[in-house]
């Protein structure tokens, strides 16, 4: 069975799921919601199956099981999302479209994705550009006191979505060329493999950014998804686990210098240690994000059956009461784990956790099959910088580390966060097309030989 | 470069693994815990649209009832008190911005018509929408209104109970507050933050020294231990040596020899003091322990908002063991003694039902959507004293009020058995506790009460008697210990 066979039948999987999301979300919400909305449903699953045509027929020899993969979690996002309201639904089904545009562009204008080489300091640029912009006054806007969007006229889009794909592609690209020099050069201080300082100079570049955008941005969740992404692959590059600790230890320090000098930095700090001591006010989230998880238990409450706001409160109301009535805040952003796990309980949660973890499989397994150290090292990173941002998110809401407002890949409402999502799924599938190209013609090969 | 691939691969598995761990904590393992966290509002929000049941008065008028308010998924139901401050205290509230207090809170799972497991799950089966019952408690709407009069604004409490029964009939705390009020959040700050407390349950909260209605205790205790006579006299002078320091008669004056109920009649601290003494901490305590004193009164009440009575050092209840006892001084009800006006009132009762104390109820009746109706069966505390004690102290209580320092809460048609109390506060600007307990019928006790009058320049008999006195009238007139039935 060819690879695109395989695709069209784990789609299977995520037809069902979104019948059945729908299906239930209408039973229990009937009084409330009109049966025209099932087209919600039906239009998403249009899209994907126009997108599995345009993957046919561009990229024959992808992974057969990225696609259908985060199809699922876009489905577990756009039946929570109607679940939630069904304007925020009709919304991001419009999203899948700009976002499955972008990506069917970035496979038919990208066939030779290498060319990203060539232009990598120009991408750096656009990328450190991209995450300054919500700086600029008069475009720049904050959410609770971290700046984290830009608004142009109604519309509101978060850069650093983009800008993540921008800093990998450029990593990717420097590692690679900088590798041999980074291993070779290195020396023994205090018993600790070093860089040669010559070197160095770039990785306290990196760090150095991922601090401004700690101090500038007050993004603790975007600079550890970067810094991360970026440790992993100067690991994989070298293969020094000493990199990665002396890497570590300098983010370690700098966000430990920070946690204790800007106030935001440590309430967030503070809160994850006790979310209780203030429970009605700055622990309010975290500790409402923890009570509705236990409200879910083992199965969940049910699809539509959670208290995701004061009964009456308008289902627009996205602020916590008594400004608007939302029980939990941000249900359809930074909390969708928490309604997930409240409606589906510990088995809804845990099906979420192991889709990521299998895109993640997945990722590092193109990253193997690929040939070239580029293309190693950029389905590593790609791969590795949506693993993190599913841990960062999913680790805020259940009390794993600090909470920080990142988005869950492909799951939460919001248009930056799809489009550059599936801007970084078409550029994995475009390496894993050509690595898996070569491997079935030299497969043909042998084959031939034989017979 | 494949190995740190696959290496990078066990690190995101690993950190996979630690979400998974902990959502399965958050929503298996500490769920129960999570659940009763006071901060988590879901439990009411859900029991927001469950159609909560009245709370009646006595005579089935309504103190607590539920509007719906919206349509459809999106309705719930909101407490609405008719009657205003009337039963502020005791009934207290139940709002979800809120959460609950007082007989809102303690008879909650009858109100929202919480059941077994077993029955609930047969009820969802049948599909039925849980509703909750209506509670009748025993205060009686009248009586409430005449000891609010009756304190005319001055701080206080008076508890009224039916000896046989444990039954409350009267509850009230001043200030009082209007529980309608509780949902602005404006007013909720301003009783908060009000200096008199009105939020505070007097009745079942305030610990007040007693004074000289602690001797009643006393007396039990001398009598029923065997130890005194009605007749036993002792030489009540003014000033007499307690604990080594010289203690006085109101007013200095000198009694002599005189007997227990002469000492009763006009209050006689040397009397009593002396008593004390003789008795010892372990007898005093063992029948203070009797009257329910040093534990939280079993009403049905929130834990919370209940304060034991007995000797406080610290905020801390002492023991019988503790050096730091007065016993001469406890016994008139001086020393560090702090009561509630419910103890008191279950003193009385004590004394009046032959000497039987039973459980305090604020609860009567619990009313089925289908109108079955569940009856308290009342339960027995202790058996404190015996019937001839009972009887005797009776008959000296009765002289209290006919001879004595009590005679303003005598009545015209029945006889009142009590005992006044002035514990003073503040001696240079005299500023006195005031109290009065006792109970009428004194031949066939019917109704108990306890009322107590907080910073005044009054004594017990001309302060807090007369208001005992209204009291006592109404409850009578209103069928006594049966009600209104």
């Amino acid at each position: 069975m060819s690879a695109r066979s395989r695709e069209l039948l784990a789609l299977i999987p995520v037809a069902l799921l979104v019948t059945a999301g729908f299906t239930a979300v209408l039973i229990t919400e009937s009084d409330q919601i009109g049966d025209l909305s099932v087209f919600y449903g039906a239009y998403f699953l249009g899209l994907c199956l126009v997108t599995h045509l345009v993957i046919r027929a561009r990229l024959p020899d992808a992974d057969p099981f990225l696609f259908p993969l985060v199809a699922l979690l876009a489905a577990f996002g756009v039946v929570m999302l109607f679940r939630l309201d069904e304007g925020l639904a009709r919304d991001q089904a419009n999203w899948f479209v700009l976002g499955l545009v972008l990506f069917s562009l970035t496979i038919i204008l990208l066939r030779d994705y290498e060319a990203l080489e060539r232009y990598r300091y120009l991408i750096a640029i656009a990328g450190i550009a991209l995450l300054l912009l919500p700086r600029i006054p008069g475009i720049g806007e904050t959410t609770n006191e971290a700046f984290l969007s830009v608004k142009v006229g109604s519309l509101s889009f978060q850069p650093t979505e983009l800008a993540k794909i921008c800093i990998v592609v450029f990593l990717a690209s420097y590692l690679n060329e900088r590798r041999e020099v980074l291993v070779v050069g290195a020396r023994r201080v205090a018993g600790i493999v070093v860089p040669p300082l010559k070197h160095l100079g770039p990785l306290l570049v990196i760090w150095g950014a991922a601090m401004v955008m700690l101090v500038f941005i007050r993004d603790l969740g975007s600079s550890l998804m970067f810094f991360g992404a970026f440790l992993a692959m100067i690991y994989v590059a070298t293969g020094r686990i000493s990199f990665v600790l002396v890497g570590l230890a300098l983010f370690a320090a700098g966000a430990w210098f920070f946690a204790n000098t800007i106030g935001h930095v440590q309430e967030r700090f503070d809160i994850w240690l006790d979310p209780f001591h203030d429970a009605g006010d700055t622990g309010y989230q975290v500790a409402q994000s923890l009570f509705a998880q236990a409200d879910g238990g083992l199965f969940g409450s049910g699809l539509g059956e959670s208290l995701v706001q004061l009964p009456g409160a308008s289902p627009k109301c996205v602020e916590e009461f008594p400004n608007c009535g939302a029980i939990l805040p941000a249900p359809h952003t930074d909390f969708i784990y928490a309604v997930i796990v409240n409606e589906l309980g510990l088995f809804g949660g845990g099906a979420v956790i192991l889709i990521y973890a299998l895109i993640a499989e997945r990722g590092f397994k193109t990253a193997i099959l690929a040939e070239d150290g580029f293309s190693k090292l950029l389905a590593t990173g790609l791969t590795t910088i949506i693993a993190l941002q599913a841990f960062v998110i999913i680790g805020g809401v259940t009390r794993v580390i600090p909470l920080t407002g990142v988005t869950l890949p492909f799951i939460s409402y919001g248009g930056s966060s799809i489009v550059a999502n599936f801007i970084l799924l078409a550029l994995l599938l475009l390496v894993s097309d050509k690595a898996r190209r070569r491997a079935r013609r030299e497969a043909e090969a042998i084959e031939a030989e034989y017979a | 470069m494949n190995t740190p691939i696959i290496k990078l691969f066990g690190v995101v598995i690993v950190l996979y693994a630690l979400l998974f761990g902990f959502t399965s904590y958050w929503s298996i393992f500490d769920a129960e815990g999570l659940e009763n966290n006071v901060a988590n509002k879901r439990p009411l929000l859900e029991e927001q649209q469950i159609d909560r049941g009245d709370i009646l008065a006595s005579d089935g008028s309504v103190i607590a009832t539920s509007r719906p308010r919206g349509e459809g998924s999106d309705r719930v139901f909101i407490r609405e008190y008719p009657e205003g401050g009337l039963f502020g205290n005791p009934i207290g509230y139940s709002f979800v911005e809120r959460g609950r207090v007082g007989f809102e809170l303690s008879h909650n799972d009858e109100l929202v018509g919480n059941k077994t497991e077993f029955l609930s799950i047969l009820d969802e089966l049948r599909g039925q929408v849980q509703e909750g019952d209506h509670v009748q408690s025993s205060l009686d709407p009248e009586a409430q209104q005449t000891a609010l009069d009756a304190l005319g604004g001055q701080q206080g409490s008076v508890v009224a109970m039916v000896p046989s029964t444990g039954e409350i009939r009267a509850m009230v705390s001043v200030p009082t507050y209007d529980p309608n009020d509780v949902v602005n959040s404006r007013a909720f700050e301003a009783l908060n933050e009000d200096e008199n407390a009105p939020l505070f349950n007097r009745a079942t909260q305030a610990g007040y020294q007693p004074g000289s209605t602690m001797k009643v205790v006393t007396a039990t205790a001398a009598l029923d231990s065997g130890e005194f006579e009605p007749s036993s006299t002792l030489d009540a002078g003014s000033p007499v040596e307690i604990s080594g320091v010289p203690l006085e008669n109101a007013g200095g004056q000198s009694f002599g020899e005189i007997d227990m109920e002469t000492a009763l009649t006009n209050s006689v601290n040397t009397y009593w003091a002396q008593v004390g003494e003789e008795l010892g901490t372990d007898t005093m305590y063992k029948y203070m322990d009797r009257f329910g004193f040093n534990e939280q009164p079993p009403l049905d009440y929130p834990s919370f908002q209940i304060a034991p009575s007995g000797e406080f050092a610290d905020g801390r209840l002492l023991g019988p063991g503790s050096d730091q006892i007065d016993v001469g001084r406890m016994a008139i009800g001086q020393d560090k003694l702090n009561v509630t006006p419910l103890q008191m009132a279950m003193v009385a009762s004590a004394v009046a039902n032959d000497g039987e104390l039973m459980e305090p109820r604020l609860w009567s009746k619990v009313i089925d959507p289908d109108g079955r109706e569940d009856e308290l069966d009342p339960e027995r505390q202790s058996r404190v004293m015996s019937e001839e004690t009972a009887n005797t102290l009776t008959e000296m209580m009765t002289d209290v009020v006919n001879e004595g320092t009590g005679g303003a809460a005598a009545l015209a048609e029945d006889q009142v058995a009590g005992k006044t109390g002035t514990a003073e506060i503040d001696i240079p600007r005299s500023i006195n506790q005031a109290w009065f307990i006792g109970f009428a019928p004194a031949d066939d006790p019917q109704i108990a009460v306890a009322a107590t009058v907080e910073r005044t320049s009054g004594q017990g008999g001309t302060v807090a008697a007369p208001i005992a006195q209204q009291v006592l009238e109404v409850l009578l007139a209103n069928g006594g210990e049966n009600g209104d039935e």
